[in-house]
C-alpha cells in the first residue's frame, strides 16, 4: 500500500521502527522542574514526541520509543530536569535501514 | 541497588592498578571508528575486546546515507567487491532551495561507477556489522549487547578498563579507544571535553521510503547499480541545516540536519520541517507514493576541528564522532570516512604502544592523524561550519542566488534585459546582504574550500 506523507499519522511512523522494549526507563523526567520551565524545548525537539505537556504545566513522558539521540538533554533548558542514559544492552531502538 | 548508568551525569571508576589485564586493548562502540581500530589491533596481534551496547553493530546508528571508500582501501583493499552496498554514486547534486524555486548544481561522473569508486550508499545495519566481521576474522572478540557505563581509572588517573552493565561487568585492558559516538561519555568522563556543546550539535532524522527499482532509476535519471546523492542548502523551515536525498537499491533516504539550538527556539517539530521539505516543488516528484519503511533519528558533532576535544589521555584515545570528526555543514557529511582514518590510526598507535609497553606512545596517535587526511581536512575546513550554518548562508544566500538566476532567465521583452551586475544587487538588497559581506563571505568560502 503507498501512503502519502501528510496521512501518515505520528503513531504509524512510530510503528514502522524496531524496539525492544526495556523493563527499566534510560530516562527520567523530574517532572518538578519542567512546571517552571518557560521553552519547552524538548516538546518540539524530540524526534520521537515522547515529551507531552500536561495542564498543570508539567511533562509526561514515555521512553519506550525512544531513538537514544540525546536531543532532549542537550536542548533542556531546566537543568537537571531530564536523568539522560542509554539503555540496557541489546534493549531499545534497533534500525534496520539507517 | 540501582544499577550503573551511562550517561551524562556518570563519573569514571577508582580502581587498584590491575596486575594483569583481561585484554591488551578494550575498544568501545562497534561504528565504524570502533571496528577500524579493533582491525588494526587484531591484525597486530593482540588481544581485543569490541563493546557494542546494540544487539548487533550498526543497530543503534543512523547516518544520511554514503560512504566514501578511499580510506578503505587501505584497511580492506579489496572492499568494493564485498561491501555490502546498496548503490555506488555516479552522480551527485547540490540543491539550493528557496520558497517554491530551487536551482541545481548536477554532476555526473560515470568513473564513480567503476572501481576504485569514489562513493556509495549503505545501510548501517550492513555495513557495520560487514565491517566489525572484518575485525572478528583478524582475532577481535565482539561483545555485543553490553554498555560500558565508565572508565575503570587508577587514583593516578590511568584508564585500566571499563564497566560494563553485565553481571561481573569490569573489564581490564593496558589501553581503552573511545568510539562510542557523538554523546561520548567516555570522552567526557576522562576530562577530554571541556565542556557541553549543543550549539555545535545538530539532529539529523531520516526517513527511508519505500520505492520500486525500476521507479527510483527512472525518477532519479540512472540505471543499473548506479545512485544518486543530493544534498540541499535551505529547505529546513528557517532552522540552521540542511537536506539530503539519497538513493539506495529500492529506497530513498531523505532527510534533514538541524542545528539544536535553532531546533528548540523554533517550536517546530523535526518530522513537520521534513514534510514541507517533501512536499517542495523540486522534491515532491522524487518522493511521490512512497511508503515509509523507517523513520530515525540521531545526533551529529557538526563542529570541526574548532570544538574536538583533546585526542589523548592517559591509556585512553578517542576516535571518530566521540572527538567530533564530523565534517558536516549543512549541504555536505562525511564521518564515516573520519571515523573509520582516526580509528584505524588509533588502533595503530596503540598496537604499536603495546608492543614497546610504552604507554607514551600513545601519543603517536595524534602525529598519526596531522599527518593524514583527518586532521588536515579538518583544519582545512575549520571555518566551514560556522559559514555554512551562518545566518547569511542558511537564510539569505538561496533567495540571493535564486533571485539572480530568476532574473536571468526571465524574459521580459520588450523590456530589456538588465546586466548581470545590476541584478547582483538586486537581488542582493532584496535578501537583506551587503555586497561587502558577500565578498567576504565568497573569500571565507575559498579558503576554506579552495
Ligand atoms: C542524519 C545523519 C546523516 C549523516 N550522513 C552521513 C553521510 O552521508 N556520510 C557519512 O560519511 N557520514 C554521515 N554522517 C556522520 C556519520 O554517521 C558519523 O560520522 C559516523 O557514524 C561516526 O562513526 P563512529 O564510529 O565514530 O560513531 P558511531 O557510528 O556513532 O558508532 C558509535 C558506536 O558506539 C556504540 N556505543 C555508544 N556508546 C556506547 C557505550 N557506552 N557502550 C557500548 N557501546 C556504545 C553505539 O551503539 C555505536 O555503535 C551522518 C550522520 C547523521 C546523524
Ligand atoms: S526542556 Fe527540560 S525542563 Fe523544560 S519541559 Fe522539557 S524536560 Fe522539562
Ligand atoms: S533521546 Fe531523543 S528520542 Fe529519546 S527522548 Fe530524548 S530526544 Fe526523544
Amino acid at each position: 500500500m503507498t501512503q502519502r506523507y501528510a496521512d501518515l499519522a505520528f503513531d504509524d511512523r512510530m510503528a514502522r521502527v524496531d524496539f525492544r522494549v526495556a523493563t527499566n526507563a534510560h530516562i527520567v523526567v523530574d517532572t518538578d522542574v519542567c512546571r517552571s520551565c518557560t521553552t519547552k524545548a524538548c516538546v518540539h525537539a524530540c524526534p520521537a514526541n515522547l515529551f507531552v505537556p500536561t495542564d498543570d504545566g508539567g511533562i509526561l513522558f514515555n521512553y519506550e520509543q525512544c531513538f537514544e539521540c540525546g536531543t532532549c538533554y542537550l536542548v533542556c533548558d531546566g537543568g537537571n530536569a531530564i536523568s539522560w542514559s542509554y539503555p540496557d544492552g541489546g534493549q531499545g531502538v534497533v534500525f534496520r535501514h539507517g | 541497588m540501582m544499577r550503573d548508568r551511562a550517561g551524562p551525569s556518570g563519573a569514571a571508576v577508582t580502581v587498584e592498578p590491575p596486575a594483569t589485564t583481561d585484554f591488551d586493548a578494550i575498544v568501545v562502540g562497534a561504528g565504524p571508528a570502533g571496528s577500524a581500530a579493533a582491525l588494526e589491533l587484531a591484525r597486530a596481534g593482540h588481544s581485543v575486546a569490541l563493546l557494542e551496547r546494540g544487539p548487533f553493530p550498526g543497530s543503534k546508528n543512523v547516518y544520511g546515507g554514503v560512504v566514501y571508500g578511499r580510506v578503505l582501501d587501505e584497511l580492506i583493499p579489496d572492499w568494493f567487491e564485498r561491501a555490502p552496498v546498496q548503490r555506488w554514486i555516479t552522480r551527485r547534486q547540490t540543491m539550493l532551495l528557496s520558497d517554491e524555486r530551487s536551482l541545481t548544481v548536477d554532476f555526473r561522473s560515470q568513473n564513480w561507477g567503476s572501481a576504485p569508486y569514489n562513493g556509495a550508499t549503505t545501510y548501517r545495519a550492513e555495513f557495520d556489522s560487514w565491517l566489525a566481521d572484518h575485525a572478528q576474522q583478524a582475532g577481535a572478540v565482539l561483545v555485543p549487547s553490553t554498555v560500558v557505563t565508565s572508565l575503570l581509572r587508577t587514583s593516578g588517573g590511568r584508564v585500566v578498563g571499563v564497566r560494563t552493565d553485565r553481571e561481573q561487568g569490569d573489564l581490564t585492558a593496558r589501553v581503552v579507544i573511545a568510539c562510542d559516538g557523538v554523546n561520548s561519555f567516555l570522552a567526557k568522563q576522562a576530562g577530554l571535553y571541556p565542556g557541553e556543546h549543543a550549539e555545535h550539535t545538530t539532529l539529523g532524522v531520516k526517513e527511508t521510503l519505500a520505492l520500486p527499482k525500476e521507479t527510483i532509476d527512472e525518477r532519479f535519471g540512472v540505471s543499473g547499480s548506479d545512485g544518486v546523492d543530493i544534498e540541499i542548502l535551505g529547505g529546513t523551515g528557517g532552522v540552521p541545516g540542511g537536506g539530503f536525498v539519497y538513493t539506495n537499491h529500492d529506497t530513498l533516504s531523505v532527510g534533514l540536519v538541524l542545528g539544536l539550538p535553532g531546533l528548540a527556539k523554533a517550536g517546530l517539530r523535526p518530522e513537520e520541517i521534513l514534510a514541507e521539505l517533501k512536499r517542495h516543488p523540486s522534491i515532491r516528484p522524487l518522493v511521490r507514493g512512497a511508503e515509509l519503511v523507517e523513520y530515525s533519528a540521531h545526533l551529529i558533532p557538526e563542529g570541526g576541528y574548532r570544538t574536538m576535544p583533546r585526542l589523548v589521555g592517559d591509556g585512553l584515545l578517542v576516535a571518530g564522532d566521540a572527538a567530533a570528526m564530523c565534517l558536516a555543514a549543512g549541504i555536505w557529511l562525511e564521518g564515516v570516512n573520519f571515523a573509520l582514518g582516526s580509528g584505524m590510526y588509533a588502533g595503530r598507535a596503540a598496537a604499536r604502544a603495546l608492543a614497546a609497553d610504552d604507554p607514551k606512545r600513545l601519543r603517536e596517535y595524534r602525529t598519526l592523524l596531522a599527518d593524514s587526511f583527518v586532521l588536515a581536512d579538518h583544519r582545512k575546513l575549520r571555518n566551514a561550519p560556522a559559514l555554512v550554518l551562518s545566518d547569511r548562508v542558511q537564510q539569505r544566500y538561496p533567495g540571493l542566488v535564486c533571485d539572480l538566476v530568476e532574473g536571468m532567465f526571465t524574459v521580459e521583452n520588450p523590456a530589456p534585459k538588465p546586466g548581470l551586475r545590476r541584478l547582483l544587487r538586486r537581488s542582493a538588497k532584496r535578501n537583506g546582504v551587503g555586497l561587502h559581506q558577500l565578498a567576504r563571505d565568497a573569500l571565507t568560502g575559498l579558503r576554506s574550500f579552495g
